[in-house]
């Protein structure tokens, strides 16, 4: 008994964590706002659990988000966090990479403010293999402007913007991702949380850029992709011996869309170098650029005078 | 006092190599010490059309284009066409006797017309060499220095590309001295060699001064000079430099890298500024310090991609939704580019707000010579209340975060600054976010909005600005006090302004002075009603329609400028322009004069 007392952690001030990483480190200050029975939940419960299996220090992880129901998740969990604008958490993230490669970037955000206007940055910010983790809740609609359509929303689907039925094609972001430079393309369901557990800690352990696309169902806009759609028809790769190596397996299976919606790793590749890995500048021994000293030497600014002589 | 001053112009199709002939010049001027101003009109195709290169020196203080060209060089029938009639007695036109064939000349200007087939030995794009070698011995300067130049231009080429440049020049030189009547003065040769730079050089090595390790930015003219200077010396100075895919994702990566610690920076033009609106907004909510330079060009939309305008006043003054503190500033020229950016960033630092530059095609594109000693590298730093990452290590607990309520990143002090940390710092955890929040960064916008903590965040983020004027220099009027006439301009027409008041009061007796303004936000607003108050004519000098700083001051002041000398045909003001328009507006003939633009470039 007096053992027990002594080697319990000393009774917690309200409001102060304790010093050592705990399951509920992560959790955050604020509960979320999310309708109740949002995927997101499941989403943001996920990555904490991810983020403590992987022993990271909070203050070492850096959240960046859009906009969006899905976007407000930074205020959600207890990390640094950046609740950009619209459509920029890639390149606003790319920034914050760069400028301190030390930190564990991971971006969220949700079908619209990704493939829709910020679909310009999702294009590059693969192509560049940004050493990042992009993860989309994917609803398959606009939740937060009240239930319009989005850019993977399926065809034939009836909206307060399409009244009669979209005419258009969704985009399909596996093959999309696989085709343009992400070297970790995933996709998760929120109602398969531990699967989502172990696709996320893979894609924050990668080395390059990382899409995790989440089924992540919108229980009040969209009476489409309900988690009772999902349920029968989601069917984990990894169950079926799917070899994330095998381009043209992985764009198959991207592809894959009806009965059977194959939801784990699409594909995976190793070989090639994420943008920090290619800039000499982060590689001369002076850490971060946040923390390197400003301003350059009596040589280097006497050489720069000489260029204009 | 100068004892000479006297233009140069190189005209001919894009792709004749009229760029690099200018810059053979400028170094030979700026190594015997001269001053210089050169302008570049050119146009936004690769080959053909019409560029016009104008070099300007004088052993006194050169301060724009001028009013005049003494030596002419035109490299094909079109440009002898559109300068010759502007050609006055005692110039000198140089022109190749084998392709061009002169018009009516003014008395008194000597037509040298060249065998240029002879002398470059059927180089056809070498008769700008032999040309210049002419040049240089009309104006008394040894051969020596153009060959060592032209050494240096070519070295890259190979030993025998310099070889035969180095040939047609003295083929040129000896030409000019056996034929052609040399000018009555010699160039000067002084003392102490000048280094000669442009605008977008002096912004990125202004950056590099501040401490700049982030650069990146979207090509568009006539900004890309900064980035392609950031990109050449990138690796060699530690700064990482990107080119974006949009101007939009421009703005977002240098806040993000802002936002980590970094100094960083980007350039674009007025096109290009529209697109960032959004995201500089977004450095004003989640206080990130950054700098940003617009190099303005005649607008709107695609405008004239390659002429000078001052018409983005305004866009940069309402730049993003909303109301937020920023800092604007119109540096005069090549050398305050480079003075202003490292000055501005310890302003941006210290109250964690965007800096914005108003530059424009006249000075970024320009090239200048500057005394080396004027470009000194070691500037004061002040990085503000700024908590990195190597700044308190591991002391603080690293699981800790939004429960401990320790740190409100977004604290409502006295100043309104609050101290800033950034990503990494343990202990310090928090979100920063473009919705309203509150101290914490907890976002007030959705359920928990709260109209007395709205107020209280737009206060503290306005409250930062109050006492910020007191920082920065007040503009000082320049020339008599109790002048008949005060000239009002900003940013980069201080040169030309200058000029015209010299010239006013030496050719025309008429006292005018001089107030111009640089910095735009915060504004000087008191001791600029103090001056203009006391003057008794104002007339204010824009390349622009509407008078976008006459609005201005007008709205900051309450003062209303007398009258308007105003530009906007994408060139800008030579100093007689604005002579003869003040002279126009005494006589009571005009109070809003539109001056034309003589050479049709």
């Amino acid at each position: 008994m007096s053992t027990a007392v002594e080697t319990a952690p000393a009774p917690a001030t309200p409001g102060v964590r304790p010093s050592q990483l705990t399951k509920d480190t992560y959790k955050g200050k604020i509960h979320p706002d999310w309708c109740p029975g949002c995927g997101d939940f499941s989403v943001l419960s996920a990555l904490q659990t991810a983020l403590f299996e992987l022993g990271l220090k909070p203050h070492q992880v850096l959240v960046v988000s859009g906009i969006g129901c899905s976007s407000n998740l930074p205020g959600f969990i207890n990390a640094y966090g950046m609740h950009t604008l619209h459509g920029r958490s890639l390149a606003v993230a790319t920034g914050a990479k760069l400028g301190n490669h030390e930190l564990k970037v991971i971006c969220t955000g949700g079908d619209g403010d990704g493939y829709g206007i910020g679909g310009n940055h999702f294009v590059h910010t693969m192509r560049r293999n940004v050493n990042l983790t992009y993860i989309v809740m994917d609803n398959q609609i606009y939740g937060l402007t009240t239930g319009q359509i989005s850019p993977t929303s399926v065809k034939g689907m009836k909206t307060k913007s399409t009244p009669h039925g979209s005419v258009e094609n969704p985009i399909n972001p596996i093959p999309m991702a696989i085709v343009g430079g992400a070297t970790y393309v995933a996709r998760a369901f929120s109602g398969k949380q531990k699967h989502m557990v172990d696709i996320l800690k893979g894609a924050i352990q990668h080395k390059g850029f990382a899409l995790v696309d989440v089924f992540s169902p919108c229980v009040t806009y969209n009476k489409d992709n309900t988690y009772q759609w999902f349920n029968p028809r989601v069917k984990i790769l990894e169950d079926q011996g799917h070899d994330p190596t095998d381009f043209h397996k992985a764009i198959e299976r991207g592809y894959q869309w009806g009965e059977e919606i194959p939801i784990g790793l699409f594909w995976k590749r190793v070989d090639l170098p994420s943008l920090e890995d290619l800039e000499p500048v982060l590689h001369d021994g002076n850490g971060p650029l946040a923390g390197r000293k400003l301003g350059i030497s009596k040589e280097q600014a006497d050489a720069l005078i000489q260029e204009m002589l | 006092m100068a004892t000479v001053d006297f233009a140069v112009g190189i005209g001919g199709e894009n792709g004749q190599g009229i760029a690099s002939t200018g810059d053979i010049l400028a170094r030979i001027f700026a190594r015997r010490g001269l001053s210089l101003n050169a302008y570049n009109a050119y146009q936004s195709i690769i080959r053909g059309g019409h560029t016009f290169l104008t070099i300007r020196t004088s052993d006194g203080p050169v301060r724009s284009m001028g009013d005049k060209v003494d030596v002419l060089i035109p490299l094909n029938q079109d440009s002898l066409d559109r300068h010759l009639r502007l050609m006055k007695a005692g110039s000198r036109v140089l022109y190749d006797a084998d392709k061009l064939k002169p018009g009516a000349a003014a008395a008194g200007v000597q037509l040298c017309p060249m065998p240029m087939k002879d002398l470059t030995k059927g180089n056809k794009l070498a008769a700008n060499t032999a040309a210049l070698g002419a040049a240089l011995q009309m104006l008394g300067i040894e051969s020596e220095p153009l060959e060592a130049v032209i050494a240096r231009q070519f070295k890259k080429k190979g030993d025998a590309v310099v070889a035969e440049n180095v040939g047609i020049a003295r083929a040129g030189y000896d030409y000019a001295a056996q034929n052609f009547k040399p000018f009555p003065f010699k160039a000067p040769k002084l003392s102490r060699p000048q280094a000669i730079v442009t605008g977008n050089q002096a912004t990125a090595m202004g950056g590099v001064a501040a401490g700049v390790k982030f650069y990146a930015a979207y090509p568009m003219s006539p900004s890309t000079g900064v980035l392609m200077w950031m990109a050449a010396h990138a690796r060699q100075l530690g700064i990482m430099v990107r080119q974006v895919e949009d101007e939009i994702g421009v703005m977002n990566m240098v806040i993000g890298a802002g936002h980590t610690g970094c100094r960083a920076m980007c350039a674009t033009s007025g096109g290009g500024f529209a697109l960032m609106s959004e995201a500089i907004g977004m450095a004003g909510m989640i206080e990130t310090p950054m700098v940003c330079v617009d190099v303005q060009r005649a607008g709107p939309a695609t405008g004239v991609p390659t002429k000078t305008e001052q018409g983005d006043l305004w866009q940069v003054l309402g730049a993003g939704q909303g109301d937020y503190p920023r800092i604007i500033v119109a540096p005069a020229s090549p050398l305050d580019l480079f003075r202003t950016i490292p000055e501005l960033f310890n302003l941006c630092d210290k109250y964690q707000c965007p800096g914005l530059v108003l530059a424009d095609l006249l000075i970024s594109e320009g090239t200048v010579s500057v005394d080396p000693a004027d470009l000194n590298f070691e500037v004061k730093i002040d990085r503000g209340e700024l908590i990195l990452p190597n700044g308190n290590g591991e002391t603080e607990n690293p699981f800790s975060g939004y429960n401990d309520n320790a740190y409100l990143r977004y604290k409502n002090t006295a100043s309104g600054i609050s101290p800033r940390a950034v990503p990494g710092v343990p202990g310090h955890i928090h979100v920063a976010a473009t919705d309203e929040h509150d101290e914490d960064g907890t976002l007030i916008s959705d359920e928990f909005t709260n109209p007395a903590k709205r107020r209280m965040m737009v206060e503290k983020r306005a409250r930062k600005m109050q006492n910020a004027v007191a920082e920065i220099a007040p503009p000082k009027l320049v020339g008599p006090e109790g002048a008949a006439v005060t000239l009002v301009g900003w940013g980069s027409t201080e040169g030309v302004i200058r000029e015209a008041v010299e010239k006013l009061a030496g050719e025309e007796g008429v006292v005018a002075n001089q107030l111009h303004i640089r910095w735009i936000v915060p504004f000087h607003a008191g001791e600029v009603t103090r001056i203009l108050s006391r003057s008794k004519r104002v007339i204010i000098v824009e390349n622009n329609y509407t008078g976008q700083f006459a609005r201005y001051l007008r709205s900051e002041t309450g003062f209303a400028a007398h009258g308007h000398i105003r530009k906007y045909d994408g060139e800008p003001f030579m100093p007689h322009h604005i002579v003869n328009a003040v002279k126009e507006q005494m006589a009571g003939k005009q109070e809003i004069s539109v001056p034309t633009h003589e050479v049709i470039v």
